[in-house]
């Protein structure tokens, strides 16, 4: 499943980044790679980012970038 | 001795700075480069060191032209010792960085900042044990307070004068060593004339492929071809590409070093989160923005306009006395009056407004709330297609375009930074401002002023759209770090605010004296007509007398002086005398949108390039001729269904 379609307050591990190099290693340097938890803390309205919780650290990211992030359920 | 100072954003860089660095801090460019390190020469414990500002970067990963430049003057021999600031509260991340700091075998010191909010966090950290993993000092510091420089700068000058050069961690990946090791050799053997240390430099090419070489050093083909080979090799034997895999590693270790070293405390709801309950809530995080930046925008408006009246009314007080002194229409007098004017302009226009702008957008920024306003307005800017982070500059653009342009710096992508440039320069800034509401407000009433500033937000978004659309290739959306919020300190936020002000004290001032003398020969030599001529043109298609081209033209120097020229252009008091409703609203359009002011233009010409001005300026006209054609189409159309009703 993709990162936008989670709930608010879920955690969830990524699995892969889809899509071009540019986010993927954009995302890398912030230091979010597969295998890493992260939770969504919010949701902006009118279809804008999401703000996630990744080890600590809070990531504003746009939802194209959230349908291009791969994310599996955390047990 | 040169000590460069690096870290990931908001770890507290430009605080410790300017603790240590102050008001003396000196600008300078590096040859060959578009991008400014601050360095600055200071005294510590007797010594006197060069202290070099790196823009915070969260990997060495080069990912523009700015990284690279920093990477490679990191490398250099011009570097004694690299200085490392981790944000404490944040180790995990901080220490990715810092794992590819020790990759380039220079003399390396840790600073442990925010010691004090990472306790407020329940986190403690085993300073020795991460110093004996690291195998280079770790320094604890809170930078906010002033504690720890001392120790800290002991420390960087001992390292300086013995120039301990420092090991690696070995990857524990036994293969990658192995290829790191070899390339290296390979490299050795091919007798380089470059600065870096072997291994260093092999990693850096694994990871970057030849982008990092310059362009006489790319044309080696044994070169290319080596480097190429081992990259291959690393794709073959793990699937990845070597950018990858070695951050995965070094990701997976500074997570097993932060967990050795640090222990968590529990973790609890802080004001921190709730205050973001609120600011970024879905309704009222909207409500709250709007007060602030009303709130804001008030501020700056009654600081300035109390500052400007008296002010003015000084420098023309002055002006008049001139005569007096250098004899009535003499040229001295003229070059003197344009001088007063320029001086005028920017101690009584611009910086009454300038000052307390950047002065509350510094504290807004330091406090945290810029990225909070980015993710709140993203779907906004999304539509134009932009992300989050470009409202700054457009914010910034109702003070003065100048500080817009100047912030456009912050966007990655040249994409972005050309497209939110030329979007940014069409806020009507103060000068504008001046504009709208001494034409406009005061002869058609307040509600069409704020019609032009609804038909302005418009005409932004539209542009954007279309140009995102047919001109340059897709948004890459939004991805930005949302820091804790912080309390600035005063000192961080005047200095920044000075930085800032001394930009346009340095760049831009002397641009608008020349362009004020300027405007006193052209009266005095009566080439008004000819110039006249040159626009008619333009002035012919909206309709407008000729007379209005002069005023115009000075416009460009400084956009307030088209109204102030209107008057005698038109040799009227009254405005409504000479110009129509249409006419008068035509005009104002026209002046909000078309070439931006000199001050502005330097600005662009820094931050992008010449050729990229001129793209700007010309398509500014463009849009100004368009948009302020539809003004008047819409001002006939209203009128007639007027008259028909």
């Amino acid at each position: 499943m993709r990162l936008i379609d989670i709930e608010v307050n879920t955690a969830v591990e990524i699995v892969s980044f889809e899509g071009g190099k540019g986010i993927s290693s954009k995302l890398r340097r912030l230091g979010l790679m597969p295998g890493d938890q992260i939770i969504i803390i919010k949701r902006a309205p009118f279809r804008g980012p999401l703000l996630v919780d990744a080890n600590g650290r809070s990531v504003a990211l746009g939802r194209g970038v959230a349908a291009k992030i791969e994310v599996s359920l955390c047990e | 001795m040169r000590v460069a100072l690096i870290g990931q954003p908001n770890c507290g860089k430009s605080t410790l700075f300017n603790q240590v660095a102050g008001y003396k801090a000196d600008t300078g460019n590096f040859p060959g480069t578009t991008v400014t390190f601050t360095e600055s020469s200071v005294r510590v414990i007797g010594e006197k060191i060069d202290l070099v500002d790196l823009p915070g970067t969260y990997s060495l990963t080069a990912s523009n032209l700015a990284e690279k430049e920093v990477i490679r003057y990191l490398s250099s021999n011009r570097v004694d010792v690299i200085l490392n600031l981790v944000d404490a509260s944040h180790l995990r991340q901080g220490l990715e960085l810092t794992l590819e700091l020790l990759e380039l075998g220079k003399p390396l010191i840790v600073a442990l900042n925010m010691m004090d909010e990472a306790a407020r966090m329940g986190i403690t950290i085993d300073g020795p044990q991460l110093e004996s993993l690291l195998g280079v000092p770790v320094l604890p510091l809170i930078a906010s307070k002033g504690r720890g420089i001392k120790p800290l700068f002991t420390s960087v000058l001992d390292r300086g004068r013995n120039g301990t050069l420092v090991r690696r961690i070995p990857y524990q990946n036994q293969d990658l060593d192995d290829i790191i090791l070899s390339l290296s050799k390979e490299l050795q053997e091919m007798d380089l004339n470059l600065d870096w240390e072997w291994e260093a430099l092999a990693i850096r090419l694994l990871e970057e492929g030849d982008d990092l070489l310059s362009e006489a050093e790319s044309g080696d083909l044994v070169l290319r071809r080596t480097i190429e080979k081992y990259i291959q090799q690393v794709i073959q034997q793990h699937g990845k590409t070597p950018t990858w895999i070695f951050s995965e590693e070094r990701h997976a270790h500074a997570q097993e070093l932060a967990d050795r070293v640090s222990t968590l405390g529990e973790e609890r709801v802080t004001w921190q989160t709730r205050a973001d309950d609120l600011l970024l809530h879905p309704f009222w995080g909207y409500v709250v923005m709007l007060g602030i930046l009303l709130v804001f925008f008030q501020v700056v408006y009654l600081t300035g306009s109390a500052i400007e009246g008296p002010l003015i009314s000084l420098f023309d007080g002055m002006i008049a006395k001139l005569g007096g002194f250098t004899g009535q229409g003499s040229l001295i007098t003229d070059i003197l009056t344009g001088i007063l004017q320029g001086i005028s302009g920017g101690v009584a226009i611009v910086l009454p407004y300038l000052t307390p702008f950047l002065l509350g957008m510094g504290f807004l920024e330091d406090v945290g709330y810029l990225p909070r306003l980015a993710f709140l307005m993203d779907s906004l800017m999304q539509r134009m297609g932009l992300h989050g982070k470009a409202i700054v500059p457009f914010i910034l653009g109702y003070g003065c375009n100048v500080p817009a342009v100047m912030a456009t710096r912050t966007l990655e992508d040249r994409r972005d930074r050309f497209l939110v440039a030329t979007l940014s320069i069409m806020v009507p800034c103060a000068a504008r401002i001046a504009v709208i509401f001494g034409l406009i407000a005061f002869y058609l009433g307040s509600w069409i002023a704020l019609l032009i500033y609804v038909f302005n937000i418009i005409v932004i978004a539209l542009t954007g759209r279309i140009m995102s659309w047919r001109i340059l290739k897709e948004n890459p959306g939004l991805i930005l770090e949302i820091p804790p919020y912080r309390m600035p300190t005063l000192r961080t936020t005047f200095l920044k605010t000075w930085f800032r002000a001394k930009e346009f004290v340095i760049e831009a001032w002397p641009l608008l004296i020349a362009g004020s003398i300027f405007l006193e020969l052209a009266n005095r030599y009566k080439f008004a007509d000819i110039l006249n001529l040159l626009t008619r043109p333009f002035t012919w298609l909206l309709g407008l007398p000729s007379a209005v081209g002069l005023p115009l033209i000075f416009g460009v120097l400084r956009k307030e002086l088209s109204l102030i020229m209107l008057r005698q252009a038109l040799n009227v008091t009254d405005i409504s005398q000479a110009l129509t409703p249409e006419q008068m609203i035509t005009f104002t359009i026209f002046v909000v949108f078309y070439i931006p002011c000199l001050a502005t233009l330097a600005a662009l010409r820094k931050e992008l390039n010449t050729r990229d001005m001129f793209i700007i300026a010309t398509l500014s006209v463009v849009i100004a001729m368009v948009t302020a054609l539809i003004g008047r189409g819409l001002v006939i159309l209203v009128t007639s269904i007027g008259v028909i009703i």
